[in-house]
């Protein structure tokens, strides 16, 4: 995933190699199932791939398992939420999306059953196996659906925080994990995790990159290695709540810095890019601005690291857009 | 409990403020409102614990209509056993209105928003296996249409309900044979449903879906232990007004002002012989 000088520059920055999010996500769920049995696991096959193994192992009566069903998955939860069940329905992010929208769109969100839609090694995080298990159309089709909050951990901290905050939060979410194993970012103690808010995780004025989820990380390194090779003091804000999006932060760093690069695993359409131009244009604002994330295009064959780094989704590949946006003012 | 006379009544009357509702309305679905008529009659006074003082209570029986296109019927019934007042039916589908033209929880009574088909057993499938994993003792009952169920989530919930072995869920097929496109069977076959529900570790029951005694006895109880129970509802679509029984056009037509006065004359004569009987 990273290259020598990302790892290098991981570690001036005292970055902390943690495991992937969705060890954290099963990790954090089976602790509160044990402290409250009307807390649910619901699976479409998917337990192995959820790293939920060990739940199922804990408890048997807590995880409610659908076969290879999306849709049924989907509905089912709805019903388990409807009669007081805190339901995480857990299946592969590119199927849960696509295959049961319909039933997310209509039982979950217009019904107001609080089911926590977790989608699993997501955007490209299966890399070489494909278009159809990869999820970069998730954020523009939920973020179209009222009533439906989505969260896109960038690290374990966000992630345990998210979770917790979803299982309380009694409204309908949506929560999107990877399964590479992540730094954990800084920020925890001076930009703490809730619901609908950015966390700034490095401050500087000339360039700001708003990114979310697994692509947060790479936005760090780039403002660390633009410090050092440009003189450049980038700001770095973490989006774990891409619906609502908290405005405050996006206008404070369309004002503030000279220019704004967003950053994220989805496909350039309707994703955080265009949520976040939306806020910029309406405001009034004309910073220069830069939407990096998948083309419409199906992607190269690779990893998600092969992925990320052919699209420029990478310490250098950030790095260098901020140049040329920089040297387009 | 009601008598069948009684149920006879309601049901007439019933019927009228389906096709008063649609005609105020200026649309709705009037055959398969018409045809499921008597199951929800059954439902809402011999069989649902349900009722406008204890909807909140969370052993309450669940009743989701997956043919979320017969709401008029739901509505009407809901408004006679007291969910909210009937008058408020005369806005339904206009300007600002709450009722909307499918079920919505904004309507007192209401469990489950539904309109798009192939919804309702599989949520209804997750309350079964919530009432199941809290030892719970309601029952959950779903209304599917015969053309619905080529919709394929019904048989995903279908084999789920089975391999839980929900007891607790009852989905009930208002088989009128129609749907928009003409009969259920042309346009793409869901028949031998008493064979496929059995092949899928259900227990099935056929009924004369106008029939209140043989409905209540199929919907009173369980048909089987350890399995859900699917009660196959024969049905006349537009039932109760001759000229729009087992007629495609009435799927979601609406009487013109002639129509109207003649469909109520006939449920205003259908009423008082009634009556005379009591
Ligand atoms: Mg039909």
């Amino acid at each position: 995933m990273y290259s020598d000088a990302a790892k290098q520059t991981a570690a001036r920055l005292g970055l902390k190699p943690g495991r992937a999010n969705l060890e954290e996500f099963a990790d954090t769920l089976l602790a509160l199932a044990r402290a409250d049995r009307n807390v649910l696991a619901v699976t479409s096959d998917s337990r192995g791939s959820g790293k939920l193994g060990p739940f199922g192992q804990a408890l048997p009566q807590q995880i409610v398992e659908l076969g290879i069903a999306e849709q049924n998955l989907v509905g089912v939860a709805a019903g388990l939420a409807s009669v007081g069940k805190t339901v995480f329905a857990v299946s592969p992010a590119c199927f849960l999306t696509a295959r049961s929208l319909e039933q997310i769109k209509n039982d979950v969100a217009y019904s107001d059953n609080p089911v926590n839609l977790v989608g699993i090694s997501a955007g490209v995080s299966y890399g070489a196996l494909g278009t159809t298990h990869h999820s970069l159309h998730d954020f523009a089709v939920l973020r179209a659906i009222n009533n439906l909050t989505i969260v896109v951990p960038a690290d374990n901290y966000e992630t345990r925080e998210a979770v917790r905050a979803a299982a309380a939060h009694g409204k309908p979410a949506y929560l999107r994990f990877g399964k590479a194993a992540l730094y954990t970012l800084p920020g925890e103690v001076t930009a703490p995790f809730a619901l609908g808010k950015a966390r700034v995780l490095r401050e500087g004025n000339d360039v700001a990159f708003l990114a979310t989820g697994e692509t947060v990380i790479h936005a760090l390194l780039a403002a660390a290695h633009l410090e050092t090779t440009a003189n450049l003091q980038c700001r770095v804000v973490s989006l774990p709540t891409l619906k609502p999006l908290d405005p405050t932060a996006v206008l404070a760093a369309a004002r503030e810095c000279r220019a704004v690069i967003t950053a994220e695993e989805h496909m350039v359409n309707g994703g955080l890019g265009e949520a976040v131009a939306g806020v910029i244009a309406q405001a009034g604002l004309g910073t220069r601005f830069k939407i990096v994330g998948i083309p419409d295009e199906y992607t190269v064959t690779g990893s998600q690291a092969d992925i990320f780094r052919h699209y420029g989704i990478s310490m250098e590949g950030l790095a260098q857009t901020a140049r040329e946006v920089l040297r387009s003012t | 409990m009601h008598t069948d006379h009684q149920l006879a009544l309601k049901s007439l009357r019933y019927r009228r403020g389906v096709l008063q509702a649609i005609k105020h309305a200026g649309a709705g679905h009037t055959g398969g409102s018409l045809s499921c008529v008597d199951i929800l009659n059954v439902l809402y006074n011999r069989v649902l614990k349900i009722s406008p003082a204890t909807f909140s209570d969370p052993h309450r029986d669940r009743y989701v209509q997956s043919k979320g296109h017969s709401v008029e019927a739901l509505f009407v019934v809901l408004a006679e056993r007291g969910f909210f007042p009937a008058a408020e039916l005369d806005t339904l589908c206009q300007y600002r209105s709450h009722f909307v033209g499918h079920p919505t929880r904004k309507i007192p009574g209401v469990e489950q928003n539904t309109g798009a088909l192939g919804h309702g057993l599989p949520i209804c499938t997750g309350m079964a296996i919530g009432g199941k994993l809290d030892a719970a003792d309601f029952r959950v009952f779903t209304l599917l249409g015969d053309g619905e169920l080529a919709e394929g989530s019904n048989w995903e919930a279908a084999m789920a309900a089975a391999h839980y072995k929900l007891d607790n869920l009852t989905a009930i097929v208002d088989c009128n044979t129609l749907q928009i496109t003409g009969r259920t069977h042309e346009v793409m076959s869901t028949e031998p449903l008493t064979e496929k529900f059995a092949a899928f570790g259900w227990a099935v029951r056929n009924v004369d879906g106008h029939d209140f005694a043989a409905l209540t006895s199929a919907l009173s109880a369980p048909l089987e232990p350890g399995k859900p129970s699917a009660i196959i509802a024969c049905t006349i679509k537009g039932r109760g007004v001759s000229f729009m029984e087992d007629k495609v056009k009435w799927h979601h037509g609406v009487p013109n002002d002639d129509e109207y006065v003649r469909a109520l004359a006939e449920l205003d004569a259908a009423i008082a012989k009634q009556e005379a009987l009591g």
